[in-house]
């Protein structure tokens, strides 16, 4: 008997026969719980259908509850592997609400706290590049030094992963010498192993064979799609939040973006370990150039008392009491604040009615804005580059449901 | 500088779609213009398009909702003046589009407000691709219906929930819980 | 990092025991103790875990695997992402009312014996979140064994978790997993 579809060119299209693969929401090649059902053609991806909201815990919801200073916490669970950076945004944010002005010294602490921040969420997205092209190595390397990034958080603020860092107004105590020596003994580390996990790949033939020219966008498309961050500047264009809205002092410092040319998986591979680089210059300037000064600025509505004053003053003791119990008063207004996080432009959208928690709190989240993409993105590549373009776009679960 | 600009974009809305602005405010460092709900495509086409006015690049939409107390209506400020009695007097749900020209670096936000028994108003996914799953967390979230959506069902919430959770008359936990006490928590 | 000098190697050292010997008689050449010891003992040290990893807790898994706080150490080397070839199901993070019926499948895909660990507090009651779209533990759809709490529990605590999970394997009896009692709580829960 005759197979008719022994000569493929010969087929029609209509006649193709395909094939559906569930690339559920437990995966281990997907880092996040988010559900893809593909259309295939033999090894060809044909269409996508993303679902989301495996892990959606009302964030929003929650933010109209909470006040002000409590829902810190939930900003830390946005993007978890670079928790600072959301909480210091939303008390940025905070502060514009309350138009405070901030000490230069606390400027600079955030500054490094960000930076910090930023190296160890590009850490754990391009060793998972790595691992999802077969090299496991550089990830064992890449949490090792994720561990002493930790250990300063803890001299700061006690927790490792999700911080809780800072308070509205500044930080809660000012570092130790003790996070000094750390900060240092990271500074000093950290370029070496950096460079020998740069150089296990950046000039390796398998690994550059499998990333060239997969999963790109090209720029226009990609800006359409509202893409910032990484990915974007990846595909070409140096939009940073950083450059374009300087906040908390980084107009004092020098640094570049890193531009990519094709918005392929690679280029957001070189994109992200280049602005690691830059990041660890921010950090050196920024301890070169640490000015003198208070800690924290003088906002008694949410900045906790010193014990001593609380015991022997009555304001301090009313503000104590207000604060803990969560019934502090902002003025009314409608302010929107962002920050460069991990993958782009994370801006909160606050709207206060004066009362203690806020009438609403929209969170901009680049994952979930950029995700959008990637059935587009995948189309008509094999299977195995979409496992890495997803790995690449480095989309956290966290934040893409919220 | 910074004013003459925020002045030049207001006056080439104005030029065009003069009945269409209700108000304009500056909003901490953000230029907000509250418009009518009619022709807000268009206008955000036109953002788009113009050579002046390179809007090319969404930031982010958001739907408020606003119920029909005196709270709500402080919340709105000057707004509340203009837009609370028109067409009927209930609540409100705000829709707020945040526009950004990476030519000049600058930003606007455009809110319109629609009736909270009937938010319907098209959709901007013809614009920008980024709509797509805005406009889908929004209908989830809120239940405002954008009109001409390719895949309008709900995104983060289960499939089959028939309640709109964001509205203010829902209320945060799920009321079917045995192991947490409310009056344990004040509630 | 040089070479490797002989006279820098540690060969002695205080001593440490790597694991307790179950009651028998032993002689020359033969040690006799009952089955369900041999058995124990060999089960809790190659658990092979699931990491059901959903949000920050599945992070601090990662550096609990990582070099500083090995977990491979307590036999747990080989992860297996398919229910089917694992033994203990490490449900880690918030599981959303929309994942509910996901887990579940995953458990009832396991072969017995299998055991339930529940890292952190979303996973144990709901933790922070006590919202609309968020199951208030997972104990609420399938039998837990044991709970680790923490928001985000530090690797210490997790590796405290399996050492729990440790004991429990040993002691275990050969019939439990027939037994009525077990086969009533399994039907408490839906589970055939």
């Amino acid at each position: 008997m005759e197979s008719t579809t022994h000569d493929i060119d010969k087929v029609k299209p209509e006649e193709k026969q395909y094939s559906y693969l569930n690339l559920g929401p437990t995966h281990p090649a997907t880092h996040g719980i988010f559900q893809n059902v593909l259309k295939m053609d033999g090894e060809i991806i044909v269409e996508a259908e993303p679902t989301i909201g495996y892990i959606h815990r009302a964030f929003e919801k929650l933010s109209e509850r909470r006040p002000y200073n409590q829902i810190t916490p939930i900003t830390d669970r946005l993007n978890y592997c670079s928790a600072p950076i959301n909480n210091i945004g939303w008390h940025m944010t905070v502060e514009k609400l309350l138009k405070v002005e901030i000490p230069k010294r606390v400027q600079y602490m955030r500054v490094i706290i960000m930076e910090l921040a930023r190296i160890t969420d590009h850490l754990i997205c391009n060793a998972v590049i790595g691992v999802d092209t077969g090299a496991l190595t550089g990830f064992v390397y890449m949490f090792q030094q994720r561990e002493l990034v930790y250990e300063i958080y803890e001299e700061i603020c006690g927790a490792r992963l999700t911080t809780n860092i800072g308070r509205i107004g500044g930080f809660e105590r000012d570092f130790s010498q003790k996070a000094w020596d750390k900060i240092d003994k990271f500074m000093k580390e950290f370029p070496k192993v950096l460079q020998e996990f740069e150089n296990l790949l950046k000039r390796n033939r398998i690994f550059m064979d499998r990333t060239i020219n997969v999963g790109g966008i090209k720029a226009d498309r990609a800006l359409n799609y509202s893409f910032t961050g990484p990915n974007l500047r990846a595909a070409g264009v140096d939009y940073d939040v950083r450059v374009a809205k300087p906040y908390s002092s980084y107009e004092d410092f020098e640094f570049a973006i890193p531009v990519g040319l094709n918005g392929d998986v690679y280029d957001r591979f070189m994109v992200r370990q280049e602005e690691m680089w830059q990041s660890l210059n921010i950090i050196r300037q920024a301890i070169a150039k640490m000015p003198e000064g208070p800690f924290h600025a003088e906002v008694p509505e949410f900045y906790l008392p010193p014990k001593e004053e609380v015991y022997n003053n009555m304001e301090a003791l009313i503000y104590q009491f207000k604060i803990v119990m969560g019934e502090t008063e902002v003025p009314k207004g409608e302010v929107y604040h962002c920050v460069e996080g991990g993958n782009g432009e994370l801006g909160f959208y606050l709207i206060s009615d004066g009362g203690r928690t806020p009438f609403r709190l929209h969170y901009r989240r680049p994952c979930f804005i950029f995700y959008q993409a990637y059935p587009e993105m995948i189309k008509g590549s094999m299977l195995s580059d979409a496992i890495l373009t997803m790995s690449s776009m480095n989309v956290i679960a966290g934040e893409l449901d919220a | 500088m910074a004013d003459s600009q925020e002045e030049r974009l207001v006056s080439i809305i104005k030029e065009k779609f003069e009945d269409q602005v209700l108000l304009v405010e500056q909003l901490y460092d953000f230029l907000t213009i509250t418009l009518k709900k009619d022709r807000i495509i268009e206008i955000i086409e036109f953002l788009y398009n113009n050579e002046e006015t390179k809007f090319q690049f969404l930031t982010t939409l958001a739907a408020i909702h606003y119920p029909y107390t005196t709270e709500a209506r402080t919340v709105m400020g000057q707004a509340s003046d203009i837009v609370v009695d028109t067409p009927a007097p209930e609540g409100k749900i705000a829709l707020m589009y945040q526009l950004h020209n990476m030519y000049t670096n600058q930003r606007v936000r455009l809110k319109i407000y629609l009736p909270e028994s009937n938010p319907v108003v098209p959709t901007l996914t013809n614009v920008f691709a980024a709509a797509n799953w805005m406009e889908r967390e929004t209908y989830d979230f809120y239940g405002v219906i954008f009109e001409g959506h390719p895949n309008l069902k709900r995104i983060l919430n289960v499939e089959d929930m028939i309640i709109f959770p964001m509205r203010k008359e829902y209320p945060l936990e799920d009321q079917t819980r045995e192991d947490k006490r409310d009056e344990m928590f004040g509630r | 990092m040089g070479g490797l000098k002989m006279e820098n190697v540690i060969t002695s050292g205080p001593k440490v025991t790597l694991g307790e010997k179950p009651e028998g008689i032993e002689g020359a050449g033969f040690f006799a103790t009952s089955l369900e010891k041999v058995v124990g003992m060999a089960r809790k040290n190659s658990i092979w875990p699931l990491p059901f990893a959903t949000s920050c807790c599945g992070i601090e898994f990662m550096a609990t695997m990582g070099a500083h706080y090995d977990l491979a150490r307590f036999g747990s080397e080989r992860l297996s992402f398919s229910p089917r070839q694992a033994d203990l199901l490490m449900v880690m993070g918030t599981i959303a009312k929309k994942m509910g019926p996901v887990l579940r499948q995953v458990y009832e895909q396991m072969a017995e014996p299998r055991w339930v660990l529940s890292v952190g507090a979303c996973a144990s009651s709901g933790g922070i979140f006590d919202t609309y779209s968020v199951l208030q533990g997972i104990d609420r759809i399938i039998p837990v064994d044991v709970y680790v709490p923490g928001c985000p529990p530090r690797p210490e605590q997790i590796i405290d978790g399996v050492m729990k999970i440790q004991r429990l394997v040993e002691t275990e009896s050969l019939r439990r997993r027939d037994s009525p009692e077990y086969k009533a709580m399994l039907n408490k829960y839906g589970i055939e």
